[in-house]
């Protein structure tokens, strides 16, 4: 599939740049490691509430420094118009979007990896119970974020106020994203495990990434062209 | 799917708002002849440039490409576009082989370093910069890399808005030197250019747009008091 490989072409250009510069990964990880060591000081670290309160703190972290990185990916498309010359190669558009979204997809997946053993040492829990389950969570987490905000941060891009708009109108669409993704935490880490809670919302988490994904792919196009 | 023969622009309209930046452009481009598209700031040239580029939407008219007596679209005309924009398209963060060698990939053509090396040659750009980020480079070493990157895909329709900023007088000769030897080999060249002196006796095609609109057109070469003379003519 040409679609696959030229995403692929996209994908690894922006995680060598960032491998380079590593200025995105930097600032999204001290963005979620600060956000996780607030959390820790503002909150008593009292077993009952914290078991209640970490499934919300860790997807607001990732939710936050997400946008963070969300908006630097694609703020360098803008520096020297690269974004078009992406638009102009003779590549499938879907290309450029898959690629895209790939890459920042592994980026709030790393910054998730950083947040998550960072709550659980700071506010004393156990989230890595079900180290399988968690990850796979994260991974779906995490293409879910990036695909639907892949669209919306291309969309923005020539937008002026792109970087308070980007969360405005984002945020409400990824509602079920973290509904999903703090329920199965929420499940994951009780003092009796909910299994069935915990794999419907995994299930659920997948659904959303196939129907936005399936959107986004549709959209795109339209989207990005003046 | 090869090169393009022909640009067909008919009733082209583009509107911003209430602002009408194209109001009923027609004009054909043919292959093997550079069109010099003048015109005051604001004018609509690189609208034009944007619309037939397929990055900008039309909000009216079309623009048909023609390659071997039938029209294509999509990536076949994208394929045989080289574009020379306002920036650089080329990333700050990659020197210049590694942004040519990107190109390469996207466009499937041949990205090894003898023809990098080779196309970097042609424009110009100093050897010991080429393993520098982009980032390092003046704003002329910057031009010289945006025309490698335009060029080395082998385009049949080279788009150029201002291709002549920021060079020096020897690179600005080099340039219309190299448009030459495109044009002569049959692709269709449009410069967006303010400078007619560089261009002056290398063109075949003269376009001017005012406020939007086609108030000149004519082929045939033009010296540069020529051209001088149609601009200011035409252009106020
Ligand atoms: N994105 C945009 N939004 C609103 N108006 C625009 C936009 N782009 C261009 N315009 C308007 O369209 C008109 C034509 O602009 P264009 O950039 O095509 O001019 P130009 O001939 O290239 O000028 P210059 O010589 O300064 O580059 C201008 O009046 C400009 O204000
Ligand atoms: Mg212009």
């Amino acid at each position: 599939m040409s679609v696959l490989r030229h995403a692929a072409r996209v994908a690894w250009k922006d995680l060598r740049i960032e491998l380079r510069s590593k200025e995105i990964v930097y600032t999204m990880a001290f963005f979620g490691a600060l956000i996780v060591v607030v959390y820790s000081f503002a909150f008593p670290v009292k077993p009952d509430l914290v078991r209640a309160a970490v499934p919300g703190m860790l997807w607001v972290a990732i939710a936050f420094a997400g946008t963070v990185g969300l908006g630097r990916a694609f703020d360098r498309e803008r520096e020297n118009d690269t974004m078009r010359a992406l638009l102009l190669a003779p590549i499938p558009r879907l290309a450029v979007f898959l690629g895209k979204a790939a890459a920042i997809s592994l980026l709030v997946l790393l910054v998730a990896l950083v947040c998550a053993p960072l709550l659980a040492l700071l506010l004393d829990v156990d989230l890595f119970a079900m180290p399988a389950e968690l990850l796979l969570l994260l991974v779906l987490g995490a293409i879910g974020f990036a695909n639907v905000g892949s669209v919306f941060a291309a969309t923005l891009l020539k937008v002026r106020s792109r970087d308070v708009l980007l969360p405005v109108i984002l945020y409400p669409i990824l509602i079920p994203l973290f509904v999903a993704g703090t329920s199965a935490t929420e499940a994951m880490i009780a003092v009796k495990p909910d299994l069935d809670k915990l794999w419907y919302w995994i299930g659920f988490l997948g659904i959303y990434d196939a129907v936005f994904l399936v959107l986004s792919m549709w959209v795109f196009e339209a989207l990005v062209i003046e | 799917m090869g090169a393009l023969d022909k640009v067909e622009i008919k009733k082209l309209t583009k509107r911003y708002g209430t602002e009408r930046a194209l109001g009923g452009v027609n004009l054909e481009l043919a292959a093997g002849k550079m069109t010099a598209l003048l015109g005051h700031n604001g004018a609509g040239k690189t609208t034009l440039l944007g619309i037939v580029s397929t990055l900008v939407r039309a909000t009216d008219g079309t623009v048909t490409y023609v390659s071997s007596g039938a029209p294509v679209e999509g990536e076949h005309v994208r394929r045989q576009i080289g574009m020379l924009a306002h920036s650089s398209l080329c990333y700050a963060e990659l020197s210049a082989v590694e942004n040519l060698a990107l190109t390469a990939g996207l466009y499937e053509v041949d990205g090894s370093p003898e023809a990098i090396t080779a196309m970097l040659d042609r424009v110009g750009l100093e050897p010991k910069a080429r393993d520098r980020a982009a980032r390092t480079y003046s704003r002329g070493m910057l031009q010289r890399l945006a025309l490698a990157r335009a060029l080395l895909t082998k385009p049949s329709l080279v788009l150029l808005d201002e291709p002549f900023t920021g060079l020096d007088r020897g690179g600005a000769l080099a340039l219309g030197e190299q448009l030459g030897i495109l044009r002569d080999a049959g692709a269709i060249v449009v410069v967006v250019t303010h400078d007619l002196e560089a261009i002056a006796g290398r063109t075949d095609h003269v376009a001017i747009l005012r406020r939007g609109q086609l108030v000149f057109e004519e082929r045939g070469s033009y010296s540069y008091e020529q051209l001088k003379d149609v601009y200011h003519r035409f252009a106020n």
